[in-house]
């Protein structure tokens, strides 16, 4: 909400807008009030050196096509020329003709400059030029008789302001109007609120127009007031600066005067002409369905079922209720007589159709918030007030129609207010004594005495309807800076869970590896997991962005990749990324089988590398998995991948993408990868390991090494080894794997044992027993022992 | 006799003292003090002479003789000793500014550097860390924030719908979190107060990328529930945690605001030592509808809450001037953090 500070001094004495002090102060005020400024804009400052001229003569120069020169007189009785290319200008208008040396808004400074060699000795100016509007299309004509020679700033009667721009929040809706700000203001600032307390003269015979709601749930309250002896016009001055300053374009009197009622008010209102209204009545109801309507903005829209039009007696619909009026409903220059509607409909209807059409308007937004139910008998003798102002002979008829339905809001609403629960809330000390100085200057009366008083709610804010409510305000007008401050104390302890911390490990040890964190869009275009060579399957955005964004991810995979080829073609290769987030599959539940995952993808790596990693990342969080490579998973390289079996569940996967995939992703190094679900891992927490004695006793290394066929896993091999070097065993390493030309097939693979006994030295006997144990239990893999 | 032991002691003495190589002592050793050595030799001439007398001197003489080229040998070989080892150092010099690559280790993304030092403060004063979906019902999302069906601030949220429908439910009733908010619910809902939580956590929201806006964004939120909660708690811990994340110079405040799921509202404002104000996000006290539908009674209990943007404090402590590359991947801007 912009306010005018000058125009919010008429309800109260707040400030002086050219005091900085003062305009700081209601700045800071407003602000502490919920009313959050965001700016605060200086206006009616005027362009020094710009003063009232009157045109002498006009005269054409065969030379110049696009401009004449026009001789004024600035009130010193000299003839002065200037150049002007505007032609709205004729003899005997007052100007504004900026003098010599005067420098404009755009940073130009006024000189004798000419054309054709003749001099200028000054230039006339346009509205926009001098801040007076938007208008650049000729030269400001002022009103005539304005004395020559003054600056037009004192000749309009234009005063230094400011404009503060107020976010009002939703649970605010009077501070769509400048009297409920000043309400609020008035009593946080304690100065004297003045609100305006027009009085209804009402002199005419009896004219009616009959009102019909037909639903009532929609519409709940429609006056409407007919009022005649109007003449069409421009309205003052005063009002259209301020409304101009508002933002808003000033149209005619009768125009200008029912949106100055809503910006003062916060009733939004319509004026029709009761010569041209149908069947001289209305009927408000909800549109058939496609039935359309040209709104004041020019558009043809349709409607459906779940919009409210207000109609003409022969159920003509004339505007759309609450937002905006029909084009052919617009008063005219030959209006005399309007039917004025003030209305109010339901919030939440108003909300629907403004988000179906996409039709919003100064009315709808006050409307959506909850405009004051009670509010119309003051908003329609102010409207009468001021426009008596520009037609003298207005006459207010008798027999205005007053229709309302059930669902109106009640006028007498109360809450139950216990101090207790207000100290409780707010931290404060108040004594119940203290709720009358606090509410009633903001329209909440209090009343009853002992700790539970009755504070009957203002009709402006239907926002307010519980205690909770009240206590706000109490705590708004208390001040939230004089509400204590201290820290509670939990009879619990903080601290992360199992899982968090153990998240923590994870992704310190991936760090320590050297690999960095990524955190790419989970979002994916429809094709994205299929190219991944992951399953299509996916949950989709009903209503993404863009469609490259459309779909949920299930898999960390795509976007790594995606990261990989993104550095890569940066030249940055190599890329070591991780990402530990949550991935979105389908599910058959309440919600979808969304859980946490892990994903490491190393760029110029084989497969091995990421079998590296899981080692690191199982050694420092335990738990472990079997390494399944008859299942390879989806989009992985076929011979170099392998599935993460834990129990019975597959736990993740390891290896290498399939070289497809990379192709599809652009990806031209090899890229090892883990993928590790991390719902299941992060949860085990394993048991604390059980302390073993060590050994008093010598440990001797004995080294072996087999022949193995390729087709056999080594971890066979090795468990092998483990079993048949029996108790003696302490450490065991693969220290060679070696593959020649000669023989294609098979590998040799040396382990180096550490054996030791708790008991005694280990004899060449000992070791040679196990040797022996070795050799039979690899042979039965057909590993044959090579010496 | 005597004159001949003073001899071989001397030019032992002499032999030892010019010894430069660990070899060169132990071959004195042998040819000196050992015990075929010249001074061993010298003994076996005692049993010439006459007198009793005369072999208690000289024997004294050898010995004598012996322990000095003996303590000789031993001052000499530990001199050579050093000297080799620090001939060894000197041999061994290294360069130790001259680099071969960078340092291996990788870089945390910046949110979760933000993130996990935002834990580590309210976790300091007394909080756990909650979690919850991503994909969320809208009865917790909003219903249960005191949003019902058609609630216009709903509109405010700019929600993502997927086309999950849960069993028994209706389309459209399955969003992607606009904040994390519904943590507070699932909170109430399973755990007895007293609660002192901040849920930290990835949210969504239908937003056009810009230097400051993302679609994909990360908040934290904090939920306190117990008895007798009122404002004054709220501002404190507002305070302690600015002071806690931000340093001792730095203040806070509350203003009043409006939030559906609290009430009174309040946004916090801190305040940097120059004096000047930022906004930093939403707070007040849990709404009594809300802690209803957390299945908590208001009047026996009460709570706050707050949040802000986690990305945000990323962003503020390292001056990134485009959000967007932050969620870039991009190595080059890793690797400057």
């Amino acid at each position: 909400m912009k306010i005018l500070l000058s125009w919010l001094n008429d309800y109260g004495d707040f400030g002086d807008p050219t005091n900085p002090d003062d305009v700081q102060r209601v700045s800071d005020e407003l602000t502490a009030l919920g009313l959050e400024v965001e700016s605060i804009t200086p206006v009616g400052e005027t362009v020094e050196g710009v003063v009232t001229a009157r045109i002498l003569r006009l005269q054409s120069h065969p030379d110049a096509a696009k401009v004449q020169r026009v001789y004024v007189d600035a009130g010193d009785g000299e003839e002065r020329h200037v150049w002007c290319g505007a032609d709205n200008i004729s003899e005997d208008d007052i100007v504004p003709l900026a003098t010599l040396g005067t420098t404009m808004p755009n940073g130009m400074t006024i000189e004798r400059r000419g054309i054709l060699g003749i001099d200028s000795e000054g230039m006339l100016c346009s509205a926009r030029e001098l801040g007076l509007g938007e208008d650049h299309d000729g030269i400001r004509i002022l009103p005539s008789g304005l004395p020559l020679g003054i600056p037009y700033g004192d000749a309009l009667g234009i005063r230094p302001d400011v404009l503060i721009d107020a976010d009002v929040t939703r649970n605010r809706p009077d501070c769509w109007g400048y009297v409920g700000i000043a309400r609020d203001l008035a009593a946080k600032m304690g100065v004297e609120f003045r609100p305006p307390t027009p009085t209804i003269d009402v002199t005419g015979d009896e004219r009616t127009t009959p009102v019909e709601i037909v639903d009532g749930d929609r519409c709940a309250r429609f006056t409407s007031t007919v009022i005649s002896g109007v003449v069409v016009g421009e309205s003052a001055g005063w009002m259209q600066r301020r409304l101009t300053a508002a933002g808003m374009r000033p149209i005619s009197n009768v125009v200008d005067v029912s949106n100055y009622v809503m910006l003062e008010l916060n009733q939004p209102n319509h004026a029709y002409d009761l010569e041209t209204l149908g069947g001289g009545g209305f009927r408000i109801r909800l549109a058939t369905d496609g039935e359309h309507l040209v709104t004041l903005d020019g558009e043809d829209r349709t409607f459906t079922t779940d919009d409210l039009l207000i109609c003409d007696a022969n159920d003509a619909p004339i505007g759309v209720g609450g937002i905006m009026g029909g084009l052919d409903s617009e008063i005219s220059d030959a209006t005399t007589t309007v039917a004025l509607e003030m209305a109010w409909f339901e919030l939440v209807g108003i909300g629907r159709t403004v988000t179906r059409s996409g039709l919003r308007s100064e009315a709808s937004q006050r409307f959506e918030r909850g405009v004051d139910p009670y509010g119309m008998p003051l908003a329609v003798a102010r409207f009468a007030e001021l426009l008596s102002e520009t037609c003298p002979d207005l006459v207010v008829h008798a027999g205005a129609v007053d229709a309302r339905s059930e669902h109106l809001p009640a006028e007498q609403r109360t809450a139950e207010v216990r101090i207790s629960n207000v100290n409780r809330i707010l931290g404060t000390d108040l004594s119940a004594d203290d709720l009358p100085s606090l509410l009633d200057p903001i329209g909440y009366t209090v009343s009853g005495s002992g700790d539970t008083r009755t504070v009957a709610l203002p009709t402006w804010r239907l926002d307010s309807t519980a205690e909770v409510d009240v206590i706000e305000e109490v705590g708004r007008h208390y001040g939230y800076a004089r509400l204590g401050s201290r820290v509670p104390k939990s009879s619990d302890h903080g601290g992360l869970t199992v899982r968090q911390q153990r998240r923590r490990v994870l992704r310190d040890v991936l760090l320590g590896l050297g690999i960095s964190e990524a955190m790419p869009n989970p979002f994916l275009a429809p094709d994205t997991l299929a190219k991944a060579g992951l399953d299509a399957q996916s949950i989709a955005i009903t209503n993404p962005l863009v469609s490259d964004e459309s779909v949920l991810r299930t898999s960390l995979r795509p976007g790594l990749l995606r990261s990989i080829a993104f550095n890569e073609s940066h030249r940055r290769t190599g890329a070591r990324l991780f990402e530990i987030g949550h991935v979105y599959p389908p599910g058959d539940g309440e919600l979808p089988g969304e859980f946490e995952a892990l994903a490491v993808v190393l760029a110029g790596h084989d497969a091995p590398a990421a079998m590296a990693v899981w080692r690191e990342i199982t050694a420092a969080l335990g738990g472990g998995a079997r390494i399944d490579q008859a299942r390879v998973p989806a989009g992985l390289h076929a011979t170099r991948s392998a599935t993460l079996q834990a129990g019975k569940e597959p736990l993740g996967a390891v290896g290498e993408v399939a070289p497809e995939v990379l192709a599809a992703f652009d990806v031209t190094e090899r890229v090892a990868i883990l993928e590790v679900d991390l719902d299941q891992f992060l949860a085990r927490e394993p048991k604390p390991a059980q302390w073993k004695s060590t050994s008093r006793y010598p440990s001797s290394d004995l080294d072996v090494s087999f022949r193995l066929d390729e087709a056999v896993p080594a971890e066979k091999l090795e468990k092998a080894v483990r079993q048949g070097a029996g108790k003696f065993l302490v450490d065991l390493d693969l220290f060679d794997n070696y593959r020649d030309q000669a023989s294609v097939g098979s590998r040799a693979l040396g382990y180096r044992l550490r054996l030791q006994s708790q008991e005694r030295n280990l004899t060449d006997a000992d070791i040679a027993e196990i040797r022996r144990g070795i050799e039979a239990a690899a042979t039965k893999l057909g590993a044959e022992l090579r010496s | 006799m005597i004159s001949d032991i003073t001899a071989a002691r001397d030019a032992a003495l002499a032999d030892i003292a010019r010894a430069t190589s660990p070899d060169e002592v132990a071959e004195m050793t042998t040819r000196f003090a050992g015990k075929k050595g010249e001074l061993a030799g010298l003994k076996k001439r005692l049993g010439s002479l006459d007198t009793i007398d005369e072999k208690k001197v000289a024997g004294a003489a050898i010995n004598e003789a012996m322990s000095a080229v003996d303590a000789a040998l031993d001052e000499r070989r530990a001199a050579v000793a050093a000297d080799a080892m620090r001939q060894q150092v000197e041999n061994e010099r290294l360069d130790l500014t001259e680099y071969v690559g960078k340092p291996a280790r990788g870089h945390a993304h910046l949110v979760t550097q933000a993130w996990e030092r935002l834990e580590d403060v309210f976790v300091g004063l007394g909080f756990r860390v909650a979690e919850g979906p991503e994909v969320e019902t809208d009865w917790h999302n909003f219903e249960a924030l005191n949003m019902g069906e058609g609630h216009p601030a709903r509109g405010e949220f700019d929600t993502l719908f997927v086309d999950h429908v849960p069993p028994g439910g209706r389309p459209g009733t399955t969003v992607l979190r606009t904040h994390t908010s519904p943590v507070q619910i699932r909170t109430m809902l399973t755990e007895e107060p007293p609660i002192y939580v901040i849920a930290p956590g990835r949210v969504f929201r239908r937003d056009t990328p810009d230097a400051t806006h993302m679609p994909v964004f990360h908040q934290i939120e904090g939920l306190v529930v117990d008895r007798d909660i009122s404002m004054a708690d709220l501002a404190g811990t507002i305070d302690a945690f600015t002071k806690a994340f931000f340093g001792k110079g730095w203040n806070s405040r509350l203003r009043p605001s409006y939030f559906p799921f609290t009430e009174p509202s309040a946004e916090f404002d801190i305040q940097r030592p120059d004096g000047s104000w930022i906004e930093l996000g939403g707070c007040g006290m849990v709404h009594p509808n809300v802690l209803t539908a957390g299945g908590l009674d208001p009047e026996e209990w009460s709570g706050f809450a707050f949040g802000f943007g986690i990305d945000r404090m990323a962003i503020m402590r390292h001056g990134v001037a485009d959000i967007r590359e932050m969620f870039s991947d991009d190595l080059r801007f890793a690797e400057q953090f």
